[in-house]
């Protein structure tokens, strides 16, 4: 998180309570929305909220350590890198995230060289 | 420093132990492994095809050498440790290499045991043991012609049979009159002889090797009545031996194997040992099942995880040679104290015998038909009672009551593009392909591997059938499967600490039990949040991350991430002002469809989730409340006019309908729970089918238990008849609570009825009154906290932020 640029526009999305510990919250945009999800330690990410396997809602999933677990048919993606953990096999983009003090930032500058799930 | 793990045999136990250690943690030691054989891991049950020519070596190789080198594991082949020094702390190479460790594995597995005639070291005699063996034996059938197989057992008549298709004319010595006197009774052990022998394989039977006569190689074996056979190969297949000598030597204590406790430590601590060389509880073990068990012990105590314990194993066997179906398993012979169910039919080749004690199955041996064979060891495993099945229970599963189970006979006659799992569209090739270019064990690693009865798990027992045949005995279903892979402990013992211990939240739990994962993962959390309040229905604080979604959000996620909405209505009965409400909402928020559910009720498709609050504010205004129609909890009552209009109704179903609704709803369960109420015979409102049905009589109500409509179609067990609407509350209150506390999350009625048995049920329920209505008792005071409406709680602001974005851009 730390080496990307200063360059990078940050967008304040919230204070890190408004995320539930283990849950996530949605960030709404036209081009796709975003999940930021927040675990037990208090880490925050930010994934595409579409799942590679079919598009499933990742901000909808059961959290635990650096994984969420999509509700649709179970794959269960990385938190920090977006890969989906074997035996499946796919990624979802993710995105910077930047805490000051209480408050989350995010950038839409994808961190990942992943395309995502396509119809 | 890492510490430093040695693992001495480079088997099929020894491997199996440090994948699993590897899965619990990857990187805790630097491992270093020494095998004999040139070769990586590779899986020997498979030697018997091998032979046979049904498989080469390339394919049962298990572990590759990349496999090791990706593992950061060193490897030595053709390397035999000659000493272990337990002061120093290291072993040493025959090639006087050193390597000390900090602590070690032994997994040396064992020899075949070559009888001591004169001429047993004559070329051209061997066991079956190891791919050096096969070679031999492959090369013989090249150069020679005759072979002698000494020993009747599984093993010797696996190796006659593969020598006798690599085309050598082959004879079985046996010492016995019967073959494979261990895992057969003489009826089963005949018909084999008898296939055996219209295969091509000769027999002499109660016959004594006495000496084995050769110049340099073998020509003839002399019998002890004098008598003499030409030959030009013998293999040796009467037994093994524990490869114990290096143990002893390091001064270890060994009786027949080497001796180790629970945790699979010998009696020096730092010392463990897995497989055929090592005496458990006066047990050793030749099926790799129990090893597998052993392994996955011994790795949690290698990972310091420090709860595992191994109590032994029950073990069944098949028979590798193609075309003979063959299965034995447990105590087959019984004794006085024990009953028998035969099935004899021996022109078509067929024999059955199952051994019963006290209502329980503790053997069976099965020859020509081995269908159910799967199923006969987990009922044995699972020690259930069999009263109620008994009288079908010998011609198998599939011939029990309504449940459809279509297909099971099958999965060895499919065809490899025939799909067995509907949901996820695998095939049957894919199955196979996985589980041997994988080397996949058991239904868990088939599911995760290929996702094939991962979904609705119906096909299961296709894919167990799979398993089978594809590995031979090496299958077994675990017998109390722990909770998920956090755990090692099952749903009953997390119940039952969660009650001793009086737990009341998922971190009290996770720490009193040592959970593996810190978080637990998205299978034991929502398990344990139910286990949780349903225990503790006034202490325990429900985790809403701990729920799948469907249960956070109150409603049915769909495809496309929208919600479905469905409201109570009760009993199936509405009015025309409730219809219009319904309408109006349809209409307010959009819904996408409106669609009549199979449930007697209505269900509008397609809200968005941040309608949700609103809409249900709207609904609640009107006197609606959540259908619960998302939720491992009561569904719906579904009832039919009854007496109220029709000619023959008995009693007023719909009002028993409603007030039977009224009384449970809003209860969580282990899984969804639904009723029905009819209000004749006819069961119109099909009660039979349900969790809980009632049929209307002229005298009362008749009530019915453990229905299901769903995947797997099971018509209800009658429970009793009554005569009071107060006694049909009593009872629907006890049962329901019953299952509560003590089915596992996520098993509904069917398969927990069948458990547990209905005569349990009835024992609990009809039999022990004070115990009925304390169960009542306690369902009513869970029901005080519960039964409340989870929509209009959200309409009026709980949870708000789930229903609400975080942030919109560009709005
Ligand atoms: C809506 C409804 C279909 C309909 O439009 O009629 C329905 C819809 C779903 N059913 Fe059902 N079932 C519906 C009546 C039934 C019935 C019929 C009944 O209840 O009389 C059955 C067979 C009876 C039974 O359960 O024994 C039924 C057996 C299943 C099963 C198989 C359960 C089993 O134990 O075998 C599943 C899968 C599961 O639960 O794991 C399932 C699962 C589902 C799910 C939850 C699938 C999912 O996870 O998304 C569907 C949710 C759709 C949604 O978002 O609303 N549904 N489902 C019905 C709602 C009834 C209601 O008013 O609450
Ligand atoms: C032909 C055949 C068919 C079988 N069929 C079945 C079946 O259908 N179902 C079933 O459940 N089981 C079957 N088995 C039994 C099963 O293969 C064994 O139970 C299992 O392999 C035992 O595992 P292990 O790790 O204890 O021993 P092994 O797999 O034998 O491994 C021990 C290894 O340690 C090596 N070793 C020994 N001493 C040393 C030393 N001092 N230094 C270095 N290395 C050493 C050995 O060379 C060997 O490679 C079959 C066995 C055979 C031979
Ligand atoms: S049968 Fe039930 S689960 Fe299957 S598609 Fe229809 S509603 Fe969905
Ligand atoms: S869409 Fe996520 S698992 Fe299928």
């Amino acid at each position: 998180m730390s080496d990307i640029a200063e360059n990078v526009a940050w967008i304040e999305v919230g204070k890190i309570d408004d995320i539930p510990q283990l849950g996530s919250r949605v960030v709404k945009r036209a081009e796709g929305d975003i999940a930021v999800f927040r675990n037990s330690e208090n880490e925050i990410f930010a994934l595409l909220n579409r799942c590679p396997h079919r598009g499933g809602p990742l901000s909808e999933g059961i959290v635990y350590g650096k994984t969420v677990t999509c509700p649709m048919h179970n794959w269960c993606l990385g938190l920090r890198n977006g890969e989906a953990i074997a035996p499946d096999e796919g990624c979802a983009p993710t995105y910077p995230i930047k805490i000051e003090g209480e408050k989350v930032f995010l950038s839409l500058q994808q961190s990942n060289e992943c395309d995502g799930w396509t119809d | 420093m890492r510490e430093k793990l040695i693992l001495i045999g480079n088997g099929m136990a020894g491997m199996r132990t440090l994948e699993e250690l590897l899965k619990l943690d990857s990187d805790m030691y630097d491992i270093t492994v020494f095998g004999t054989e040139p070769y990586p891991n590779y899986n020997r049950i498979l030697l018997s095809p091998v032979l046979a020519g049904e498989k080469t070596i390339d394919d049962i190789i298990l572990n590759s050498r990349e496999w090791y080198a990706e593992n950061n594991i060193e490897l030595h082949t053709d390397s035999t440790v000659s000493e272990i020094n337990r002061v120093k702390r290291t072993i040493k190479t025959d090639a006087g290499v050193e390597f000390n460790y900090d602590r070690l594995l032994v997994a040396t597995g064992s020899s075949p045991f070559i009888i001591p005639v004169p001429g047993h070291d004559l070329d051209g005699v061997i066991g079956f043991r190891n791919i050096a063996d096969v070679d031999a034996m492959i090369q013989s059938s090249k150069d020679y012609k005759k072979a002698t197989v000494i020993g009747g057992g599984l093993l010797g008549l696996e190796a006659a049979n593969g020598l006798m298709i690599q085309g050598m004319d082959v004879t079985v010595v046996h010492l016995l009159d019967s073959l494979m006197e261990r895992q057969l009774d003489p009826p089963a052990s005949d018909l084999l002889k008898t296939s055996l022998m219209e295969k091509g394989l000769n027999f002499l039977m109660e016959a004594q090797t006495a000496e084995i006569i050769g110049d340099q190689r073998v020509e003839k074996v002399k019998f002890s009545d004098g008598s003499e056979l030409d030959t030009d190969l013998v293999v040796m297949a009467v037994g093994i031996r524990p490869n114990i000598e290096l143990a002893e030597k390091a001064g270890l204590y060994c009786e027949r194997g080497l001796l180790v406790s629970d945790t699979m430590q010998t009696f020096d601590p730092r010392i463990y040992a897995v497989g055929e060389c090592v005496q458990h509880r006066g047990n050793t073990y030749g099926l790799v099942a129990p090893l597998f068990e052993q392994a996955k012990v011994c790795a949690n105590h290698l990972a310091t995880l420090g709860y595992g314990r191994y109590e032994g194993s029950v073990t069944a066997t098949k028979l590798k040679v193609t075309g003979i179906d063959l299965f034995s398993a447990g105590n087959f012979n019984g004794d006085e104290d024990t009953e028998e169910i035969i099935f004899q039919d021996p022109k078509a080749g067929v024999y059955k015998r199952l051994v019963l004690r006290d209502n329980k199955l503790e053997g069976a041996v099965l020859y020509g038909d081995t269908i159910d064979g799967a199923w006969f060891f987990q009922l044995m495993r699972e020690g259930t009672d069999i009263s109620d099945i008994r009288r079908q229970l010998l011609f198998g599963q599939a011939h029990l009551g309504n449940s459809g189970h279509g297909g099971e006979s099958t999965a060895a006659s499919m065809s490899d593009d025939a799909q067995v799992c509907d949901c996820n569209g695998i095939t049957k090739g894919e199955i196979v392909a996985a589980i041997t270019s994988k080397g996949l064990f058991t239904l868990d690693d088939v599911k995760a591997h290929t996702k094939a009865a991962a979904s609705c798990g119906s096909c299961a027992g296709l894919v167990e059938q799979l398993l089978e045949s594809t590995l031979g005995g090496d299958y077994t279903t675990p017998e109390n499967k722990p909770v998920c892979k956090c755990t090692d402990f099952t749903h009953d013992q997390v119940r039952a600490v969660i009650r001793n211990q009086k737990l009341t939240s998922i971190r009290a739990l996770f720490d009193y039990m040592e959970w593996r994962n810190p978080d637990g993962c998205h299978i034991c959390r929502p398990a344990l949040n139910y286990y949780l309040i349903s225990s503790w229905p006034e202490e325990a604080v429900d985790d809403p991350q701990s729920r799948f979604i469907n249960e956070r959000a109150h409603g049915n996620i769909q495809k496309d991430g929208t919600f479905s909405v469905i409201p109570r209505i009760w009993g199936g009965k509405t009015t025309p002002d409730e219809l219009r409400v319904i309408a109006d909402a349809a209409e307010k928020f959009d819904a996408g469809e409106v669609h009549i559910t199979g449930g007697q009720r209505i269900n509008l498709l397609g809200i968005k989730k941040e309608a949700l609050p609103e809409m249900w504010d709207f609904l609640s205004e009107r006197g609606l409340v959540s259908g619960h129609a998302y939720g491992k909890a009561l569904r719906t009552v579904k009832t039919c006019v009854g007496s109220a209009w029709c000619r023959f109704g008995t009693q007023d179903s719909t009002q028993m309908g409603i007030d039977l609704e009224k009384l449970s709803w809003g209860s969580w369960m282990p899984h969804k729970f639904k009723m029905a109420v009819s209000g004749c015979p006819r069961n119109c409102a099909e009660a039979t089918i349900k969790d809980f049905g009632v049929v209307a009589i002229e005298s009362g109500w008749e009530l019915h238990v453990g229905g299901n409509g769903g995947v797997k179609v099971r018509a209800t067990d009658m429970l009793c008849r009554v005569r009071t609407a107060e006694e049909v509350e009593e009872y629907v209150a006890a049962f329901i609570q019953l299952y509560r506390e003590e089915a596992h999350y996520l098993e509904r009625t069917a398969p927990w009825v069948e458990r547990v048995g209905l005569g349990y049920v009835k024992e609990r329920i009809l039999e022990d009154e004070a115990g009925r209505k304390a169960l009542q008792k306690r369902f009513l005071i869970s029901q005080s906290i519960f039964q409340n409406d989870p929509w209009k709680a959200r309409a009026k602001g709980e949870s708000a932020h789930e229903f609400m974005p975080l942030k919109i851009i560009g709005a």
